[in-house]
């Protein structure tokens, strides 16, 4: 197969060139940060590190660490690194730990990342001859527009059709001939499925291949979406603190997803002692922005736990390669493509006037996430009636789904009936099998 | 005048039943009438018994979800069409009901029958009117 780059320059720089321009950069956009950004000119300051002390990537390790929490901490305005007249958008994540995480954009942030979402698309075989169908949301959440900007930059006719209404994305999958579709893998899966029930055969379906992101999926998962739909299916990488999807994305050899490290400079770090280690090593993904503006953060633990390689790839791109990330080293769950920590669900139980004695199980379905929360119930919220009990059930549904965006079923159980072990409740059971 | 029935948030498991009506056993107390409303995942158990303080302590203490609740009590002679009129009753005074059960007496014979309504006091005076009676917590020992 003939390999067809979007910033081919960039994209098969030699390794030590690539080096020179992050190293530039970085010194560059410290600089920025520390001029700009009083709360992380603090954490450098407490460290005892100065601007001048950054030379190149190889000082990297000198500089402080950010954090979900900091984050939260500095929320909405406290790691702007630019006036607001500059900057042109806004992106966020679904729901956070109390706050939702609110990431900033200049004009050139905007082409830098729909740049990196247009190498996704190219390294999936995207042309301008192609129709590519965004299934993702669109909104406040990363997926739809930074694929629709990719798209629009490779020049493939773009369908914005954001997510759900299955029966009209089939029709006009199929009306109009789309060659390409970006969502989320369980949404893929569940179009293949209705696709099948209609009575297509993967022949039938002019799709020729899929970018799949935002939540975790295993490459039994891919093989079953790649017979269904008669496609290639790529991985792509990225979240809201960095820009979006885009920040690493998988090429024909589908053997880990290259980051687009001339925008993203990746590190390994143990989670716990925070030493940085070799490449090949397991441990956090830590991403630094090198040309972002807005929003630049230095150090970002990403909490996702994977391996870097920087084994020569088929496909001739010299930029690193991560692995399909293989858990978490905090508690958040990725459900239907949304970010939910179990502190949230907690938040909602003390708000609506329940003890905080909860269980969430997670499990997944015809490869779609479901979602159960079960609650102990109090002696004064139980009521005589059947339709009481249910109505409580509902009202403490709702006030999740406004928490976390996405809707769960909720059981309230009698008291003292959730499986504790060793005396401490098991908060969540998650009985999907993610990671290969 | 009210009478009262015990609620208890009953887990859709097996022998969940058993240890409650053990326990109101080993109390010495005695059940007159009960009714389950069933989901899929629980159910929600109603007694009349004999002494009710007793067994919401009893219950509780064995770590159940339990509600006392008024409900009324009407007693409704043995023959035929004697029910479907203390219901046209409640329907003619627009009294909305979310649940009823019945029961019968060992010593006269009667039978009973327990509702639970939007407006107690309004279905009872309503039911006295059109001359039916009604029972009381006190009623329920002599049964």
């Amino acid at each position: 197969m003939e390999q067809r780059y979007y910033q081919k320059e960039i994209e098969t720089m030699p390794v030590e060139e690539l080096k020179k321009l992050q190293s530039e950069k970085l010194v560059k956009q410290v600089k920025h940060v520390y001029e700009n950004v009083p709360y992380y000119r603090d954490l450098m300051d407490k460290k005892g590190v100065k601007p001048e002390d950054i030379n190149g990537i190889e000082d990297l390790h000198k500089l402080p660490f950010l954090t979900k929490s900091d984050l939260r901490d500095a929320y909405p305005y406290g790691l702007l690194a630019k006036p607001l007249k500059d900057c042109v958008r806004i992106q966020s994540t679904s729901g956070t730990t109390g706050r939702r995480v609110v990431a900033f954009y200049t004009q050139k942030d905007i082409e830098l990342w729909e740049d990196c979402c247009a190498r996704a698309i190219v390294a999936a075989g995207g042309t301008n001859e192609d129709v590519c169908q965004v299934a993702y949301g669109y909104g406040l959440f990363t997926g739809g527009p930074g694929l629709n900007g990719g798209s629009h930059k490779v020049g493939c006719l773009t369908l914005p059709m954001s997510s759900g209404n299955t029966e009209r994305q089939i029709q006009f999958m199929m009306d109009l001939n789309a060659t390409i579709l970006c969502c989320t893998p369980s949404y893929a899966a569940y179009i293949g499925e209705s696709l099948k029930e209609q009575g297509y055969k993967p022949e039938d379906i002019p799709l020729k291949a899929g970018i799949f992101g935002a939540e975790p999926w295993t490459n039994e998962m891919r093989k079953g979406i790649e017979e269904a739909l008669g496609i290639k299916a790529y991985d792509i990488y990225g979240l809201t603190e960095t820009s979006g999807p885009g920040v690493a994305f998988e090429c024909s050899e589908q053997t880990g997803m290259h980051i687009n490290e001339d925008h993203f400079l990746a590190e390994i770090i143990d989670p716990d002692t925070c030493e940085v280690l070799p490449e090949g090593s397991k441990g956090e993904l830590v991403f630094t922005a090198l040309d972002k503006e807005a929003f630049p953060l230095l150090r970002y633990r990403t909490r996702d736990i994977c391996v870097l390689s920087r084994k020569e790839c088929s496909c001739g791109r010299t930029l690193i390669k991560m692995a399909k990330p293989m858990g978490r080293s905090d508690d958040m769950m990725i459900i239907r493509g949304v970010n939910v920590f179990p502190s949230q669900i907690e938040t909602v139980l003390l708000n609506e006037g329940y003890q905080p004695n909860y269980q969430i199980v997670v499990d997944r379905k015809n490869n779609n996430d479901t979602f159960d929360v079960y609650v102990e119930m109090n002696a004064d919220q139980f009521t005589d009636t059947v339709s009481g009990v249910t109505t409580l059930e509902k009202s403490l549904a709702n006030a999740m789904k406004t928490m976390l965006g996405i809707n769960p079923s909720v059981h309230l159980v009698a008291p003292k009936s959730i499986a504790r072990s060793e005396g401490k409740a098991v908060r969540v059971v998650d009985k999907r099998k993610l990671h290969d | 005048m009210s009478l009262k029935q015990l609620t208890v948030f009953v887990e859709n498991k097996q022998g969940a039943l058993v240890k409650i009506t053990e326990t109101l056993a080993k109390n010495d107390i005695n059940i007159r009438a009960l009714s389950i409303a069933d989901t899929e995942e629980f159910g929600i158990l109603r007694l009349i018994v004999t002494d009710n303080e007793k067994a919401f302590n009893a219950l509780t203490s064995e770590g159940y979800l339990i509600k006392i609740t008024d409900v009324v009590g009407v007693k409704i002679g043995d023959q035929p069409g004697k029910l479907s009129k203390a219901l046209s009753v409640l329907d003619e005074n627009h009294i909305n009901m979310e649940y009823l059960y019945a029961f019968m007496s060992r010593t006269e014979k009667h039978a009973y029958v327990v509702l639970r309504v939007a407006d107690n006091l309004h279905a009872e005076q309503a039911l006295e009117q059109a001359g039916f009676h009604m029972i009381t917590d006190a009623d329920v020992n002599k049964l």
